[in-house]
């Protein structure tokens, strides 16, 4: 005789594995968010927390976001590849972000870019193997009178020549190597 | 009590009253104007996302969406005018600008809503020639296709998946350009919570989404000699399957629907209706033991694919309510290739099974491991949708509307009147009552019509009186009305004994697999859908035999074969179980 399993709930074990996958503070903060009213609206927020723990949204990430909050997968995904600033790729520990707005175009930003890309080996969007640098175009970052400008995580470097490059970037992975 | 304030207006220079909050599109039906549209579906929310269906509202200096907008009083809108006309031609052609250009070969070809607004709007030619999107197509799924190249953006597909079915397996990823509808992640679909019902393909303008294509396993199956090559009809189609060539809908089309089966060269027609009388017979049987022995209750049909995939992704938890009943498409299959296989001296192996049915998670039941001989490979070899086999019967050059009736053929082709019901929503739960009922009392049923569960607004509740007992039972039809009730039974608001559930609107008429409808009918039309029902309920009335039990090839089947209903073979065969199934869904 056929009867149906017993015990077939998996939902605590869900949502236990949901809750392993994200920092302890992004579990506190949905939960507590859950407990309010309408908490399908702070989705963007959520978001923002798990990007600024990881530097980049990963699969992973977005379905115990979905589990925890309660909300489809799909949605969730809609939501994060929808908007420029969340990211959907590991990002580098430095993110280089050259400016290509008019007046650094005009001042070589291009010659520029070449020289990074041929010394990190990787094109826009992308990140070294080593997880170290990643590559981003900015269309104006708001300080022309430096230009060219090359922003590398908060720290703007002006009037960059590519004859700078291999120096700039050796400083970076000098700071990490001091660090530890 | 509030009154709602009345709004007049003119549209087209005619004067119009209608209550506040109505929209410009929805006033102007009422005046016999239709304005083009595409995106929007009255079963669905807005979205205004197309913008075909534009008019021109005096003072107002751009077009309004008139399925978006409502009326105010004084409004003047004119719906036609050679710059409307103009202005709605250039959005269909933008919107075929970014399309393949390969009507001659699409699925949906004379029946894509986007070349009928095409057609009626004048585009003879494509002035824009722009950058076109390209995505791969999406066939990891055992029943539905997806092919973003096709895709609109009007938004159907996710809303019919969030709204209807609860589901939300489907969103728009990304922006701009490359914004695409797909399952989270862009994953595949046999990787995301689809429970394959495939409303997104019946709701979809063009072919952006398309069932699993059996057509070519089946022509092979009936030119190969060595082949044995038998077909089963659901209850459903011959009450569907007549639009396909013209017959206004509700027509029942039984007779000549074997009759174009024998013709495109089955060596047998089957009933599924066989099936479904056989399914009663199990599953009242396993409800009286539930209800006497003390065991889960209440008890959910297992008939309907699609909502054993809902189950097991979103309900894991109820899994124990579940029926072990297969679906009469399974049992039929079953029986075809053991009972019927040892009938006729058949190898079991030579014996080839389409099923014809009115849905796609059906093509996707017939690959589950535990729909499979021991040997592995599948009792049901092909799941024809009703839309399949319309074309088959097209391509072979048969004039269905004036075929002869025809019978089908034994031993698996004599059915009751409450096989046919299975076709509806509610169909189940009365045909299991009638046979319940008897089981209970152990006399002849009086009563075999239960109107209490019809349920054609998509949920019902009702108390029965069966032997003196009242029973609680429910009928849930669109997996957003299934999931209201089920949460009633987790918190246990209410005791029920028995629940139905069918993953379609309407059941399985209204299935991921029907027709899709002539022009100017709505595909979701609650009138298309009564007329579907009505055609089966008309042929239950018109049947002598009305209760399941009373199947003289049900009858000869246990004797012969199946000793009795709940027996250790019946176990064997026509019995299954479920289990949680990934990724779980989000309610």
């Amino acid at each position: 005789m056929k009867t149906q399993p017993a015990n077939t709930d998996n939902a605590e074990r869900v949502m236990a594995a949901a809750q392993a996958v994200l920092p302890a503070d992004v579990v506190a903060y949905i939960e507590q968010v859950r407990r309010g009213p309408r908490s399908e609206s702070q989705l963007i927020s959520v978001l923002h927390k798990v990007q600024g723990h990881y530097r980049y949204l990963g699969k992973e990430q977005l379905d115990a976001v979905a589990q925890l909050m309660q909300i489809p997968a799909a949605k969730v995904s809609g939501v994060a590849t929808f908007y420029h600033f969340f990211r959907l790729q590991p990002q580098g520990r430095f993110v280089i972000n050259v400016c290509l707005g008019t007046a650094c175009y005009v001042k070589g930003a291009e010659a520029v870019v070449n020289r990074i890309r041929d010394e990190l080996g990787i094109d826009f969007g992308q990140t070294t193997t080593d997880g170290m640098f990643t590559l981003e175009v900015s269309r104006c970052l708001g300080t022309c009178g430096l230009a060219p400008v090359v922003m590398i995580n908060e720290q703007v470097h002006p009037k960059v020549t590519p004859d700078q490059v291999p120096a700039l970037l050796q400083s970076y992975l000098e700071q990490t190597r001091e660090k530890g | 009590m509030e009154q709602k304030q009345t709004v007049h207006l003119t549209i087209d220079g005619a004067a119009v009253e209608a209550p506040a909050g109505t929209t410009i599109m929805e006033a102007a039906e009422t005046l016999g104007v239709y304005v083009p549209r595409l995106c929007y579906h009255p079963e669905l929310s807005l979205a205004g996302a197309c913008r075909v269906c534009i008019v021109e509202v005096k003072g107002v200096p751009y077009y309004l969406a008139s399925c978006a907008s409502a009326v105010w009083e004084g409004m003047e809108v004119q719906t036609n005018s050679p710059e409307i006309r103009q202005a709605r031609r250039d959005i269909i052609e933008l919107l075929l600008d970014n399309h393949p250009v390969d009507c001659q070969t699409c699925e949906r070809d004379g029946n894509c809503e986007l070349q009928n607004l095409a057609y009626s709007h004048g585009v003879r030619e494509r002035l824009f020639a722009g950058e076109r999107k390209h995505f791969a197509r999406e066939d990891s799924s055992r029943s539905v296709v997806r092919d973003a190249d096709k895709c609109v953006l009007c938004g159907r597909c996710f809303r019919v998946c969030a709204e209807v079915q609860g589901v939300t397996n489907l969103s728009q990823q990304g922006r701009g350009f490359l914004t695409v509808v797909t399952p989270a992640h862009e994953a595949r679909m046999d990787e995301s919570v689809c429970i394959q019902c495939g409303q997104c393909i019946n709701v979809c303008p063009t072919a952006a989404f398309l069932e699993k294509n059996h057509t070519e396993r089946v022509w092979q199956a009936l030119a190969d000699p060595g082949v044995h090559v038998v077909a089963q009809v659901a209850p459903s189609i011959r009450a569907a399957i007549g639009e396909g060539f013209g017959l206004p809908p509700g027509t029942a089309a039984t007779g000549r629907t074997v009759t174009a089966l024998r013709r495109l060269g089955f060596d047998a027609v089957f009933d599924t209706d066989l099936g479904a009388d056989l399914t009663i017979m199990e599953e009242a049987e396993e409800f009286v033991q539930r209800l006497e022995g003390g065991g889960v209750l209440p008890m959910l049909t297992s008939c309907s694919s699609g909502w054993i995939n809902f189950l097991e992704k979103f309900y894991p938890e109820l899994i124990a309510h579940a029926s072990t009943c297969k679906s009469p498409m399974s049992m039929t299959s079953v029986l075809a290739k053991t009972y019927y296989a040892r009938l006729k001296g058949l190898d079991p192996a030579q014996v080839f099974m389409a099923a014809v049915m009115p849905c796609v998670a059906k093509k996707y039941e017939m690959g589950r491991a535990e729909h499979a001989e021991p040997d592995g490979s599948p009792y049901t070899d092909a799941v024809l949708t009703t839309r399949e086999l319309i074309w088959m019967i097209e391509c072979y050059g048969i004039d269905f509307a004036r075929l002869p009736e025809g019978e089908f053929d034994a031993p698996l082709g004599t059915a009751t009147g409450a096989a046919d019901l299975f076709g509806a929503t509610g169909g189940v739960m009365e045909a299991a009552l009638r046979t319940a009922a008897e089981r209970l009392t152990n006399q002849p049923a009086e009563t075999v019509d239960f109107h209490q569960v019809r349920a054609v607004e998509g949920l019902r509740e009702a108390q029965v009186n069966l032997g003196g007992r009242l029973l609680h039972v429910a009928v849930a039809n669109g997996l957003h009305n299934a999931k209201t009730l089920l949460e009633k039974v987790k918190r246990r608001e209410q005791e029920y004994h028995l629940i139905e559930v069918m993953a379609c609107p309407g059941g399985c008429i209204g299935g991921g697999g029907q027709p899709y409808p002539p022009r100017g009918v709505r595909v979701l039309d609650p009138l298309l859908l009564r007329q579907r029902a009505s055609a089966l309920y008309a042929i239950d009335k018109g049947k002598r035999l009305r209760k399941s039990s009373e199947n003289p090839a049900i009858k000869q089947l246990y004797a012969e074969f199946l000793d009795r209903p709940g027996s250790e073979k019946a176990h064997e065969l026509l019995h299954t179980t479920y289990q949680p199934a990934t990724p779980r869904g989000i309610k």
